[in-house]
């Protein structure tokens, strides 16, 4: 292997480069003005505007007023917001919350959190592409429930939700609607009125803003608890210093993506199509996990029998790309990926799943060498075990 | 998170491959929880007339702690006595690689146990005398395979299907 291997970043929807752009507009944020926005004096109005500023552009892309933002510190703490306050808040209504199964984590385990503590919850099951039957969301109503949660798009898998019809269910049944956007906001539009979304989490560094920084929308007149005690900052909904540059950043990042939405989405959805299509093409035992239209532009998720993903994983990295698997072996845990196993996908067969997810500085160049390099890796691995194709 | 030695092993595996007409043959893991491990052993004398492991190889399905530890324990394998090659445990197996995760500990629990049965299965065929502890651990590790077997029916026998015996 050559010493100075050119790395290429294939893991867009773990994280996404702080894009230079938004780099350069937020460091003054840092030194200059970094007044903290509780504080009366000259460096805090100029924190204070700069922070509505940023509340203005990001409810303006979601078609939202400005009061409905409230500013969070990740996707993790808008969900468990989200689903723990409002559920808190609104116990006096009902105890019934309803979530898809394949749901990321941090919404998952906030409606476990609740249901260990009374409430009722409901899991929905998906079909072998990821997707929520919007009539089992009207099946699964109760008159108790208060709270339905379906992602956008799932971000191991691609498959984006068909969440206009479910949000119309939810307004019809007088149901509050959450979805978790952080894998679409800025990459596909969201007007939450015509989607009849009442809550929305969306992330900055996944659309190339700093971490650190993301959203919740809440609908006006819905009652939120919050999670943590403290001053009254966001209204008294999200207490804490606000962390000005990273928010600021988040907003100049969803300008940029807003304005390169459309072109940017094509290109992608160009690039992804010519990946899945070649690596199913020429890698026997490939097959695609995820809806073969439904998905994010930028995301393919595959699996290989009898390949595991770990190791499929490491020896991408020797050759320089970076991508993800939903292997059980993979870094921390030893259970299989709880969204493919959701789709019926057999735990051998989930252990050698690879997720691919390209950006905004994905060339055609990158997946041009990702295309030669694949398929080696794959028959090597294949050569050592035991189980041949 | 891996070491070194570990990367090295796993970037280029030794002794992998299937063997023809094999002395002994240790098939360990399962498909469920994602790692398989195969060994094969091809015993032969050296000068002093006792009896070695002459050659060794094998396959893995697995992560790559998985295939380290396979390379790894062929390495320690290779030229030792039978008896020699008892001994080796899964400390040795992770000292040699310089230590392992906590999470990947049962890799070398899983190489281990392929070179025992790889071992059992030779002895057994020669009706040589296989000790208690010896035996103890192979019906465990049979009863392990047969729980297995009795829950995931399918799974088995896709593993059989795809091997392609010959």
């Amino acid at each position: 292997m050559a010493k100075k291997m050119k790395k290429i970043y294939l893991d867009y929807a773990a994280t996404t480069p702080v894009d230079p752009r938004v780099l350069k507009f937020i460091l003054p944020y840092f030194s200059e003005k970094f007044g903290n926005t509780a504080s009366l004096h000259s460096f805090g109005q100029e924190a204070e505007e700069a922070l509505e500023d940023s509340r203005q552009i990001i409810s303006r892309a979601l078609g939202a007023q400005s009061k409905e933002i409230i500013f969070t510190s990740s996707a993790t703490e808008s969900n468990n917001l989200a689903i723990r306050g409002t559920a808190l808040a609104n116990k006096n209504k009902g105890n019934h919350i309803i979530v898809s199964s394949i749901e990321h984590d941090c919404v998952l385990n906030s409606a476990r959190w609740l249901k260990a503590r009374g409430f009722e919850l409901t899991e929905l099951r998906v079909d072998k592409f990821g997707l929520v039957d919007p009539e089992n969301i009207r099946k699964a109503i109760q008159p108790n429930t208060i709270l339905v949660s379906v992602m956008h798009a799932n971000n191991e898998i691609g498959t984006i939700e068909p969440i206009i019809e479910i949000g119309k269910i939810c307004r019809e049944k007088n149901v509050y609607f959450h979805t978790d956007a952080a894998q679409t906001f800025g990459k596909i539009p969201i007007d939450v009125n015509k989607m009849n979304i009442d809550l929305l989490t969306a992330s900055s560094h996944k659309m190339y803003g700093p971490k650190g920084a993301a959203c919740l929308y809440l609908r006006e007149g819905i009652k939120i608890t919050p999670l943590m005690c403290g001053g009254d900052h966001e209204n008294g909904k999200r207490p804490s210093t606000v962390n000005v540059p990273a928010i600021v950043g988040f907003a100049k990042a969803t300008e940029l993506c807003l304005k390169e939405m459309k072109q940017e989405g094509d290109r992608q959805s160009r690039l992804r199509d010519k990946l899945i299509k070649t690596v199913l093409k020429i890698i026997p035992g490939a097959r695609l996990n995820g809806h073969p239209t439904k998905r994010l532009p930028n995301n393919a998720n595959f699996q290989f029998s009898f390949i595991e993903g770990e190791a499929l994983l490491i020896r991408l990295d020797q050759y320089g790309f970076a991508v993800s698997t939903g292997s059980a072996c993979s870094s921390h845990r030893l259970e299989a990926s709880h969204v493919l196993l959701a789709c019926n996908v057999k735990p051998e067969e989930a252990h050698g799943s690879l997720r691919i997810t390209l950006g905004r500085f994905t060339k055609e160049s990158d997946i041009n060498r990702l295309l030669n390099i694949l398929p080696k890796i794959v028959e090597n691995l294949r050569k050592i075990s035991p189980f041949k194709i | 998170m891996y070491t070194k030695k570990v990367l090295k092993h796993f970037q280029n595996p030794h002794n992998y491959g299937r063997m023809k007409d094999p002395d002994g043959v240790g098939k360990v893991g399962n498909l469920v929880c994602g790692d398989v491990m195969w060994l094969y052993i091809r015993v032969g004398k050296n000068i002093k007339k006792q009896e070695i492991i002459k050659d060794i190889k094998f396959e893995t399905f697995g992560c790559v702690a998985a295939i380290a530890t396979s390379s790894a324990i062929t390495d320690l394998a290779k030229g030792k006595t039978v008896a020699e090659a008892l001994e080796i445990t899964k400390e040795k197996i992770v000292n040699n690689l310089g230590g392992l995760p906590p999470i990947k500990i049962h890799c070398s629990v899983l190489a281990a146990d392929a070179l025992a049965e790889a071992l059992y299965d030779y002895l057994k065929k020669n009706k040589r005398e296989i000790s208690l502890d010896m035996e103890k651990k192979h019906q465990i590790l049979q009863k392990e395979k047969e729980t297995l077997v009795g829950r995931h029916k399918e799974w088995v026998e896709t593993e059989e299907k795809m091997h392609g015996h010959e």
